[in-house]
């Protein structure tokens, strides 16, 4: 099942001012109860999207007009918490391509990889420039470019370079997944279960 | 610092590598595979649409536990889409011929409870499973991390993961935890020095006298707690401490088995050159009692202790602290002792095994519980609750006014039922005191099973020592 490519981007960035973001947060317990993989982005944030009423909560910026986009910018260590991939799900359900911050959680930067959701690791000094070009003017467009690794904040010259693990970036670029490899190399993995009495 | 000098982990790891690809991650195999019913339908579902079967299925050992009742388990389950996740757990089990301890099942448990309690996670295994905490099996002396549904599609399509190798620090604690201090204590204690994320990127080994004069169970606390700072899990190197827990449990090996395998157990611990990337120092017998006062495991005092002043902080920290304050109605400056307690919560993969049920029962002996407050206590396992009942632990729980549940994760995560109202204030053994982590609005305090035991007789928090002392 390959994933969604990913090449270069063009968008305007949704400012998700907050740290330690967690798992709970992004998408609560009770919704995991769904058997399949869609559907999640509805529950998205959900306890601060939505009041005790399911009314919208003025005050979150998903909920203001002027924040749209398919990149999503956090403040460190996003992710944090359980390994449930529910979270990568729901913020692709929702329609974010890319995460940016200055760190992530280990297994949420692996489960978003591998769904094709692109995680951006930026000096902490670069994603507070960021935080505050964005507030002050929301239609700033962000350019993300794969191939060459670059993040820029497009019209303000500000540029920065990215890293990616090799394998990933390729994956990515191809559309492919870890499965896939992983299948087609079981004769491999059942040769060494041989030789290391695993059978 | 000898060139061929190992640290556990990189004798684990290499033993596991059946391909590296050239400068990118490599192939490790998995020794064990543990499952639940949250995180595997989709990834059952994957398989089904590549038309890939369980490549090992006698690799894989399934647990319904997140979303299970804790009481009236004879009832079928109420929620609708709870016991789907159930069933389907069950029937993707039958399939694939994969070992399930049900709901029924006299072993059924928290994964990471029952685990290592039958044996199936052993010293030098890689172990994974669809859930963060599985750091806890780390206990054994073995490398075990959480993991995403699709690795967990991964390991039953192949029985190996892609993995960079991650950095490698150790946590060594000198001195022994003083009387009426608990594991828990020492994991909040370090945290809340180090912070949540001080640890991200690597894997842990846990040393020193302070480490090893632990038992198991407080052993399987330490390593649980590791992702709470951040880390991808936390071993310790198994001893005779290991080996006896280990020996005699139903899927051990046994005979001449055990000994070959015990030669290479033996094998196992750090040499004295290897290399860390990172180093820490604690001292356990400058623990005390702790209990967190926000929204992350680190923002924990000492039960004697003040809810930090805002302004002393470094400005980072402060937006964080002020949000966290809010949600849980403290402010700053406060005293946590004395705190009003609405709610008491023993159990989880943290502190849900037979010596957390005791240290409970140890302080509540000879007293009643408080009024005013709802004490759930969870056992980790059907086979705690029996050892509990069995050793009388549960009778002196009936006597003080507590009622003993049935095993699975319940208030920990709150999928099920056991869900803590808006605005009321737990004590909870668990792990995670995120926002509403433990309900919509729940407001969680998270501490060891004795100073869950003095909130519990107290209905407020108390230093347990304070309760010991008077029963002396
Ligand atoms: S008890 Fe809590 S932390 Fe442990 S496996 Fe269950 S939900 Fe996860």
């Amino acid at each position: 099942m390959p994933i969604e490519k990913f090449t270069t981007l063009i968008s305007t960035c949704v400012p998700l001012y907050a740290e330690n973001v967690d798992t709970d947060q992004i998408i609560p317990a009770r919704f995991l109860r769904s058997v399949s993989r869609l559907g999640f982005g509805e529950k998205l944030f959900y306890d601060w999207r939505y009041d005790r009423q399911g009314n919208h909560r003025k005050d979150f910026v998903m909920n203001d007009y002027r924040f749209k986009g398919e990149v999503l910018v956090a403040g460190k260590n996003f992710g944090c918490g359980s390994s449930r991939e529910h979270a990568a799900w729901a913020i692709i359900d929702y329609g974010f391509r890319v995460v940016v911050s200055s760190s992530f959680a280990d297994i949420f930067r692996n489960n978003a990889l591998n769904n094709g959701l692109l995680t951006i690791e930026l000096p902490e000094r670069f994603l507070e420039r960021l935080f505050n070009i964005i507030k002050s003017a929301p239609s700033t467009e962000v350019k993300v470019d794969l191939p060459r690794q670059l993040f820029e904040v497009l019209g303000g010259g500000l540029v920065e370079e990215f890293e990616i693990p090799p394998y990933k970036k390729k994956c990515l670029l191809k559309g492919y997944d870890d499965i896939d490899y992983l299948v087609s190399h079981s004769w491999l993995i059942e040769k060494w279960e041989k030789q290391n009495n695993k059978l | 610092m000898a060139l061929n000098d190992k640290t556990i982990f990189d004798k684990i790891w290499d033993a596991h590598i059946v391909h590296t690809i050239p400068s990118g991650p490599s192939i490790l195999y998995i020794d064990r595979h543990y499952i639940h019913e949250v995180t595997s339908p989709q990834a059952f579902e994957g398989l089904k649409k590549r038309g890939v079967s369980v490549f090992r299925p006698g690799r894989t050992f399934a647990v319904a536990d997140h979303n299970v009742p804790t009481r009236h388990r004879h009832l079928s389950l109420s929620d609708e889409s709870g016991r789907e996740q159930i069933e389907m757990l069950g029937e993707n089990c039958q399939r694939h011929g994969i070992k399930l301890f049900s709901l029924d099942h006299p072993q059924n448990g928290i994964v990471h409870v029952t685990g290592p309690e039958l044996g199936i996670t052993l010293p030098g295994m890689t172990v994974v499973c669809g859930d963060s905490h599985t750091s806890t099996h780390g206990a054994l002396g073995s490398i075990a991390f959480g993991i995403g549904t699709s690795e967990v599609e991964m390991v039953l399509a192949s029985q190996a993961l892609l993995q960079h190798k991650p950095r490698q620090m150790r946590i060594n604690v000198e001195g022994e935890l003083q009387e009426g201090v608990t594991a828990k204590d020492l994991m909040l204690h370090i945290i809340s020095t180090v912070s949540t994320e001080c640890a991200a990127g690597y894997f842990v080994e846990y040393t020193g006298p302070g480490i090893s004069k632990l038992t198991m169970d407080s052993r399987m606390t330490v390593c649980n707690m590791s992702i709470e700072m951040g880390a991808r899990g936390g071993l310790v190197a198994p001893d005779n401490v290991t080996f006896d827990y280990v020996k005699g449990k139903e899927y051990a090996p046994s005979g001449e088995d055990w000994d070959r395998a015990l030669d290479r157990w033996e094998k196992l611990p750090t040499d004295a050159g290897a290399f860390f990337d990172r180093e820490l120092s604690f001292d356990a017998r400058k623990v005390e009692p702790m209990i967190t006062y926000g929204t992350n495991p680190a923002m924990a005092v000492e039960t004697g202790g003040m809810i930090p002043e805002i302004d002393r902080m470094e400005p980072a920290l402060r937006a964080a602290h002020d949000k966290a304050l809010r949600y849980m109605g403290f402010s700053p400056g406060e005293k946590v002792k004395g705190k009003k307690v609405d709610y008491v919560f023993l159990g989880s993969c943290t502190n849900g095994r037979i010596e957390d049920l005791r240290a409970f029962a140890s302080l509540v002996k000879g007293r009643k519980k408080a009024e005013g407050v709802t004490v759930w206590i969870v056992p980790g396992s059907m086979q705690v609750r029996r050892q509990a009942c069995d050793e009388g632990v549960a009778k002196i729980l009936e006597d003080a006014g507590f009622e003993m549940r049935y095993p699975g994760c319940s208030a920990c995560l709150a999928m099920n039922e056991d869900k803590i109202p808006r605005g009321k204030y737990a004590v909870a053994t668990s792990n995670r005191n995120f926002e509403g982590r433990q309900g919509p609005g729940a407001r969680t305090m998270l501490a060891g099973p004795l100073t869950a035991a003095a909130a519990a007789i107290t209905g407020k928090i108390t230093d347990p020592r304070e309760l010991q002392q008077n029963q002396l």
